[in-house]
């Protein structure tokens, strides 16, 4: 009889954190600037430069460490971890290693076996690194230090999920968690949240755990679950050929949907981690846990309680709405500025997430402002606009978030009320179509539907189509 | 007129009353530094150009009143581990030996800020790794009573341009005694603040934790003028501190009665020189005589301090000295083959062997299985020799003792005997491990006729105490006849 495996998952997530300013210097961390222009001799690793810790650092660290139910270090440490590659300037990074600044916590995950809690090793605040560019028409590496510096957290799970749906609900409470307290938008694709996969298997039953192997490069929820998939597998054959798991470290190549191993645990490096004497330690007290706390925003499970009481908006639509916090946010202010949350509700659950769906986007992604998707439910509530101009409009809003008011006026989009202009186009659809007439007269009452279509079609689709179908009725 | 007699607050008096000119100082260090440099090699990089414009623009500034400090116009010379805008900043090393910095160094934005006018970079051991400036990349400095002898270390450079009145007054950089020693080697005084007392922003880190900027002086009054302008928080050092007490020139008065002095018969042991030994307790014995209370006593652990010290300071350097691998400034070998092997041609050639041997030694404490039986053992010494201060200092305002167990060396002695080397910094590193400020003074002349220092160690924060009792006690030794003072020797 073939043995049962179960699989043992950790995970190491590294989030950017949205600060304005490095973690130790005063140098923007926005994207896309020339190459070496946000930098200074602190983020450069110039001789003599000193670090100075960004406070915003410390509270996002903490924020999130509360919300995943962490002990918040009252002392904390910097420690230096020292190895050289040119795109760590100093050829050390500033970490956290012997007194991370949140310990011992856990979050609830959910999933079609029910709910779990997966505990947080620790959550430990660090500086990213700079970017290789190689240059192959100089044959030579170009460093870019613009990232060099810009604010990580890397929380570290306990070993305790089992499969890969566990991992993709972690990742996402996670993620919610985080972009609710707007410590990070958690981009996969652009690697502001980056996910390292921690996997062993071992008998069903057994006390030990296997040998782990540390998973990396894993850009989406997609590639991660492949990863899991094919890293147990491969360990599993491993193990029925009678051979070992070798712990080390392994890079996923998605499109081939493989991994190949990187580095073993025999040529790891020696960090040689000390406590980092530029740095004092952080005194974190109650009192600034305390603000912290007070500042939490309000969290999903909260958030659903509140719309269903406020809006009285359907549970599936709260449950979509709030799984994304830009799209809770578009949501309110949308409604607040309209006063009509269904109608504010509709057009994202509909519309908005079919546009997502066929553009291969993120919620998060979104760009159109509240202020313009009001204006377009005002149209329509107004009756300037009938529902399918509506949507040809709210397409042109999603793309380029323009203005309705002004896009409906320049295209001349807006429902003709006219009734003596109505009345003449219905005359002339009954003179031009006299088969149709008749077959409505002898009572083929879907006749009238192509004559209301005739109609639409001559007055350009501006026509509201109720009174199109109560003319017609009149007149015929 | 001979200038180069005068002390710095002196001379800013004499340019303030006009009776000299801010140029007429910098002509006249740069005639002196003509005349002695080439025997005594003081400097790496002289400035003498920027100085002359500098000396230009500070002249102006002292006669329509907007600079009025105690220094203003006095020419300064600057140990070549502070960073200085747009000039060479080489730490003695070859490594950096085309480095110029985009920043200066906030110790040296505070003295230019005063109106300072710095002429030049001092030599200095390289990366600040030795006693006795011979392991600069740039050639040995001369001690300046006797060009047979070393000057000190690290800061010789600075220690012996004051000595020679190659400038008038010099900073230096103390993680073990480089301050301290060369002062006391040059008969001239200097001070290593109580850590956080200076900006390190802009110091090349050696060991970061011992790490403090100072001066070196021709007295006492000067010292305490030069550590009034670069004792300051600054929010770019996150080690600084915030103290109120730095009107450091308010503690000059020759007063020391009641002052509780102990002298550790630990530090009066085995290895003192004799001479050093006599000159040093005559210096007790004179402050008794003017009031202080002065009693021996047992500070323990002063054995340990030595490894503690090496472990912890080698450690930090080797992780401090990472960065320069060739990549993005300083010196990158030639020719290699792939980046690993530029790496390390790179530092096997830009580095020099002391260097190394403390990078290596540094990397070795930290290595995984070593930390806890070396780096961490050193760091709860590093705590009880800090407890053992404090209990010292629940007694006693101040200890007293000798600064280095013998006068300057040989040129050419030391290196080949590191461990020896090493354990001349017995009576100064302890200072370092606690963080305390101490003080180097002059108090007597060897047979060979070389110069004695007498330490003071003072409690954190202490600084003024100290000052007060070096002030009262240099003037009653009287003119200690430094070169500088006259060009006779």
């Amino acid at each position: 009889m073939a043995k049962q495996y179960e699989t043992v998952i950790g995970l190491e997530v590294h989030v950017e954190l949205a600060t304005k300013t490095k973690i130790f210097c005063g140098c923007s961390t926005a994207f896309g600037g020339a190459p070496n222009t946000h930098t200074c001799p602190v983020c450069t690793g110039m001789p003599g430069s000193l670090p100075v810790l960004n406070k915003q650092v410390v509270e996002y660290a903490m924020a999130v460490g509360l919300a995943a139910n962490c002990t918040i270090t009252e002392y904390c440490k910097f420690d230096r971890k020292n190895y050289f590659y040119p795109d760590n300037p100093q050829n050390y990074q500033i970490s956290q290693l012997y007194l991370p600044i949140c310990r011992n916590g856990g979050i609830e995950i959910e999933t079609e076996t029910g709910k779990k809690t997966v505990g947080i090793h620790e959550i430990h605040m660090e500086e990213d690194a700079g970017k290789l560019i190689h240059d192959d028409w100089e044959d030579c590496s170009l460093v870019d230090y613009n990232r060099s510096g810009v604010p990580l957290i890397e929380i570290v799970s306990e070993p305790d999920m089992r499969n890969a749906q566990e991992v993709i609900a972690y990742l996402e409470k996670l993620r919610l968690i985080i972009q609710y307290l707007g410590a990070s938008d958690c981009k996969l694709q652009e690697g502001s949240m980056r996910a390292d996969v921690n996997l062993s298997v071992r008998e069903r039953g057994a006390e030990q755990f296997g040998t782990r192997t540390e998973m990396k490069n894993l850009n989406s929820f997609k590639a991660i679950a492949r990863a899991i998939e094919g890293e147990r597998e491969r360990q599993i054959d491993l193990l029925e050929s009678g051979e070992t798991v070798v712990q080390e470290t392994r890079r996923w190549d998605d499109a081939k949907e493989c991994s190949y191993a990187m580095r073993s645990k025999e040529d790891a490096q020696d960090y040689r981690y000390f406590p980092e004497p530029d740095l004092p330690p952080v005194r974190i007290d109650e009192e600034w846990i305390r603000q912290v706390r007070a500042k939490q925003p309000e969290f999903r499970t909260e958030k659903m309680a509140r719309y269903k009481e406020e809006f009285g908006i359907p549970d599936y639509d709260i449950e979509i709405l709030t799984n994304s916090k830009h799209l809770a946010d578009l949501f309110e202010a949308a409604t607040a500025l309209s006063g009509q949350p269904k109608k504010v509700s509709n057009w994202l659950m509909g519309e908005t997430m079919r546009l997502l769906k066929e553009k291969e986007m993120e919620p998060e992604e979104i760009r159109f402002s509240p202020e313009n998707l009001a204006k377009l439910i005002g149209l329509t509530d107004t009756k300037q606009i009938n529902n399918t101009v509506a949507k040809e409009v709210f397409e042109a809003v999603f793309e380029t978030d323009v203005d309705p008011e002004k896009y409906v006026e320049e295209k001349g989009l807006k429902t003709v009320n006219d009734e003596g202009a109505l009345r003449a186009a219905v005359e002339k659809v009954i003179a031009d179509n006299p088969q149709s007439v008749e077959d409505y007269r002898n009572g083929k009452e879907k006749a009238i539907g192509f004559l209301v279509g005739q109609t639409m079609k001559a007055m350009k689709g501006k026509a509201e189509p109720g009174m199109v179908n109560r003319l017609l009725k009149e007149l015929l | 007129m001979d200038m180069l007699a005068w002390s710095a607050v002196e001379l800013a008096a004499k340019i303030k009353q006009k009776e000299v000119t801010v140029k007429e100082a910098v002509d006249a260090i740069f005639s002196r530094i003509e005349e002695k440099e080439k025997d005594l090699n003081c400097y790496v990089t002289l400035e003498k150009e920027k100085a002359l414009k500098k000396a230009e623009e500070v002249q102006k500034k002292i006669d329509d009143g907007t600079l009025t400090g105690a220094l203003a116009g006095v020419p300064v010379a600057v140990k070549d581990n502070m960073c200085t805008e747009g000039i060479l900043t080489t730490c003695s090393s070859k490594i950096l030996s085309n480095f110029i910095p985009t920043y200066n160094a906030e110790a040296v934005s505070a003295l230019e800020r005063a109106g300072a006018v710095m002429i030049g970079k001092t030599n200095m051991d390289e990366f600040a790794m030795g006693s006795t400036t011979e392991t600069s990349a740039y050639g040995e400095t001369k001690n300046p009573w006797n060009e047979n002898h070393v000057p000190g270390g690290s800061s010789g450079g600075s220690a012996a341009a004051v000595a020679a009145g190659e400038c008038f007054f010099a900073l230096g950089s103390d993680t073990g005694g480089s301050i301290r020693q060369p002062a006391s080697f040059c008969g001239v005084v200097g001070m290593k603040p109580t850590y956080g007392t200076v900006s390190r922003y802009g110091l090349i880190a050696y060991g970061s934790s011992l790490d403090q900027i100072g001066p070196l002086t021709k007295n006492v009054e000067d010292c305490a003028a030069v550590m009034e302008i670069i004792a300051s928080h600054d929010k770019k050092d996150s080690t600084s501190l915030k103290r109120e007490d730095t009107d450091f020139t308010s503690a000059l008065k020759e007063d020391v009665k009641g002052l509780r002095i102990g002298i550790p018969r630990d530090y009066f042991g085995d290895g003192l020189d004799g001479e050093v030994r006599a000159a040093v307790l005559a210096a007790a014995d004179a402050l008794k005589e003017q009031g202080a209370v002065v009693e021996e006593f047992d500070l323990s652990l002063v054995e340990y301090a030595i490894p503690a010290y090496y472990t912890i300071a080698s450690a930090e350097a080797s992780s401090n000295l990472e960065r320069f691998d060739g990549v993005k400034y300083g010196y990158r070998t030639e020719q290699f083959e792939g980046l690993h092997h530029m790496y390390k041609k790179t530092r096997s050639e830009g580095f020099g062997a002391e260097v190394k041997r403390r990078i290596m030694l540094g990397s070795f404490v930290l290595s995984s299985g070593y930390y806890d039986a070396y780096y961490l053992k050193a760091l709860r010494t590093k705590a009880l020799i800090k407890k053992a201060f404090d209990q010292a200092f629940e007694k006693y305002d101040m200890i007293l003792g000798p600064v280095a167990p013998t006068t300057a060396p040989g040129l050419g002695k030391s290196l080949s005997d590191p461990l020896k080397m090493y354990l001349g910094d017995i009576y100064t590193i302890s200072v370092n491990l606690a963080g305390l400020p101490g003080i180097s003074v002059p108090c007597g002349k060897d047979q060979k006729g070389l110069p004695v220092g007498l330490q003071l160690i003072g409690d954190c924060f202490g600084e003024k105490k100290l000052l007060r009792a070096a002030y009262t006690y240099e003037k009653m030794r009287g003119d200690f006849g430094i070169p500088a003072f006259g060009k006779g020797e």
